[in-house]
């Protein structure tokens, strides 16, 4: 269970996040929809444990551990994974070599053996034929060259070999057409288990027609100013943020 | 902007006198001649210091403490010999100078003859280099390869550069022919008796021929006290390809000094190279790249990374004259400085005299990037192992473009190696 309260953080002296408090249980899908600059892609940055982002007030705990405590590849092996909104471009690390040092660095954190290759290569061949990833763009180096939607389609791939049970998506609808889009969203919607919990971030509400939420919350100047069902996704598609962030609306 | 001549002379020249007279005295008549002129050429000169342009970045006067004595000839045990580790090679040694038979291959391979020389190059240098002067004065031997016209030798030519004992000098000179038509790949390495303190100083006259085909490996694994100077003359014929590669980790004090001239149309030339610096280490690789003629392309990709103290230094000169319409000369350096306290120098430049041509010239420098530092760590691979594994990509992406299979390996496995990341995952 992550566990959020009273989370305040700032980038480079600027405070964005200004008391948050949320709890998602095992299992659970929370989607966290909000204007530009309300603070999303910061507090995926903050659960992932990026370096400048720095907690100001509050706490982050999950499964009862205080994330304060751990580094970004601590939380990983804990459970957590960030989908990036924009993945990087990394030359001169082949994305096979990349997933399997990534997955047998977290075995080996949760004192686990290491995966042995043929395993690991028939593991990667069957995830990423349901997320049409070729075997082409495996061969490259990691994210060089991919479109937006082999990027974002790379990301979920990464999720699927690496089973967290804490998902973070951030923005994973941005730059997809619609194709692109169901393929993501299929790959995500396997992943949602009794065990697992997810958030999604999201600006706009169709992402919310393919994965399902249970609840809904606005986030606005770093606060979350309305949390509801799935409707309430619907509701500010139909009206825009306005209702709820006055005058600096998107 | 020759030193003033006046200049007062250091121990370590006054070494080289003496070292000087003790081998002009046993140099035969026919090589007398050729010995005084290179040593008058260097004495002209002294050894390079900063107020030299080409050795501004180098001071190697303040930096040669002294000259260490000539060393004689030894016999070291074969398995002393690193040269390309375990690939099958056609194995040429060379130990502190001269040519050792019975390290080196006895096979005869079709195409390819080895000769045992004096060590002198034709009187002509590509170079009026102080230090190369220095190496034909007190040259101590040598050998000619050749490589017939349209031989394709199938086994990478090693040469091994051994130079064997503390405090002491080792001065070869060797000429290599490759004849038009030729297909060949020569790896060489220069290295010595582990944290030997010793200098070692190679001349090498490269001539290939029309339509050849060279690749070129330099392994510079010296010892880590060693001061190593090399100088590389390359004259090229028309539509040959020639793609060198220059692999830096040895020696406190490292110049390689490359001269490379189009002489036929439409060739292409690729220097390359990766510097893997660190402690106190001074690593200079110069280049001087003279498009003489039309259609040519010259590749110019070298990637340092310098941690600690040491210091990287990149001269790159490419030279388009008048008649050489349509070159096309492309020169980058890139490092990445893993510490506050390492240190580039990176002066890339163009001369261009042509009006029909494509050059460019970029020079980048900075630490690891956290962006992509954080990317690997949200994945769950700890900062030191994301480190290894973001300074081995950068430096991969320069090996990759060497194009020799097991050349490729065999870099990769060294770059490994230096980094102390051995078990990581290569495929």
């Amino acid at each position: 269970m992550l566990e959020i309260k009273n989370l305040h953080a700032e980038v480079d002296g600027n405070k964005i996040l200004r008391g948050i408090d949320l709890t998602v249980r095992p299992g659970e899908v929370h989607a966290i929809m909000g204007p530009n600059g309300s603070g999303k892609s910061t507090l995926s940055y903050v659960l992932a444990g990026k370096d400048d982002y720095e907690i100001t007030e509050g706490s982050i705990s999950y499964n009862g551990v205080d994330w304060a405590e751990l580094g970004a590849d601590e939380r990983a092996a804990a459970g957590m994974f960030l989908a990036f909104q924009y993945p990087i471009e990394i030359p001169g690390v082949a994305t096979m070599t990349f997933l399997k040092t990534a997955l047998n660095a977290q075995r080996k954190a949760r004192g686990e053996d290491e995966i042995s290759t043929p395993d690991f290569m028939k593991l990667v061949r069957e995830k990423s034929k349901e997320l049409k990833v070729t075997p082409d763009m495996l061969k490259r180096p990691l994210n060089v060259g991919f479109s937006g939607g082999e990027k974002k389609r790379a990301e979920i791939l990464q999720m699927s070999l690496l089973e967290p049970t804490l998902c973070v998506l951030d923005e994973t609808d941005s730059g997809l057409d619609i194709d692109a889009l169901r393929v993501v969203s299929e790959g995500v919607n396997q992943l949602r288990s009794p065990e697992r919990s997810m958030i999604v971030i999201t600006h706009y509400q169709r992402l919310l027609d393919h994965i399902v939420p249970d609840v809904v919350h606005v986030l606005s100047k770093g606060k979350i100013v309305k949390t509801g069902g799935k409707e309430l996704a619907l509701e500010l598609e139909k009206n825009g943020y306005a209702d709820y962030v006055g005058e600096e609306a998107a | 902007m020759n030193a003033p001549a006046n200049i007062k002379e250091t121990k370590a020249e006054q070494s080289l006198n003496a070292q000087f007279d003790a081998i002009f005295a046993q140099t035969t008549q026919e090589n007398a001649n050729q010995r005084k002129q290179a040593w008058d050429a260097f004495k002209a000169k002294g050894i390079p210091h900063r107020r030299v342009e080409e050795w501004h970045y180098t001071d190697l006067r303040t930096k040669m403490n002294d000259a260490f004595a000539l060393a004689s000839k030894t016999a070291p045990k074969a398995d002393a010999l690193k040269g390309a580790g375990d690939l099958k090679t056609y194995r040429i040694a060379i130990v502190n100078g001269r040519y050792a038979p019975e390290l080196s291959s006895d096979q005869n391979v079709a195409g390819l003859s080895i000769a045992q020389t004096n060590g002198f190059l034709a009187a002509q240098l590509g170079t009026d280099d102080a230090m190369a002067h220095l190496n034909q004065a007190l040259v101590q031997g040598g050998i000619s390869i050749k490589i017939d016209a349209n031989a394709k030798i199938e086994l990478p030519i090693e040469i091994v550069r051994y130079t064997d004992g503390s405090q002491v000098s080792s001065y070869a000179g060797t000429t290599v022919e490759i004849g038009s038509g030729a297909k060949a790949l020569i790896i060489e390495s220069f290295e010595g008796d582990a944290d030997a303190a010793y200098q070692s100083n190679a001349l090498t006259e490269v001539k290939v021929g029309d339509k050849a085909d060279v690749h070129w490996l330099k392994l510079q694994v010296e010892s880590a006290k060693a001061q190593h100077i090399e100088t590389l003359s390359i004259e090229l014929g028309a539509e040959t390809n020639f793609q060198h590669f220059i692999y830096n980790e040895g020696a406190s004090l490292s110049r390689a000094q490359l001269f490379l001239e189009f002489k036929g149309e439409n060739t292409h030339a690729g220097l390359r190279g990766t510097s893997l610096l660190k402690d106190n280490q001074h690593a200079d690789i110069t280049l001087f790249v003279k498009h003489a003629v039309p259609g040519c392309e010259s590749r110019e990709y070298y990637r340092s990374v310098v941690d600690d103290k040491a210091r990287a230094v990149f001269q790159g000169k490419i030279i388009v004259e008048q008649a050489a319409q349509k070159t096309d000369g492309q020169m980058m350096i890139k490092t990445l400085l893993l510490s506050d306290t390492a240190e580039i120098n990176a002066k890339p430049e163009l001369e261009i005299f042509a009006d029909d041509v494509q050059c460019a010239h970029g020079s980048t420098t900075g630490d690891i990037d956290e962006d992509l530092l954080f990317y690997l760590m949200a994945r769950g691979i700890p900062e030191a192992q994301a480190r290894k594994i973001l300074v081995l990509a950068f430096l991969s992406e320069a090996i990759e473009e060497f194009e020799e299979e097991q050349c490729v390996e065999l870099l990769e496995a060294m770059t490994r190696s230096w980094l102390h990341a051995d078990d990581m995952v290569s495929e």
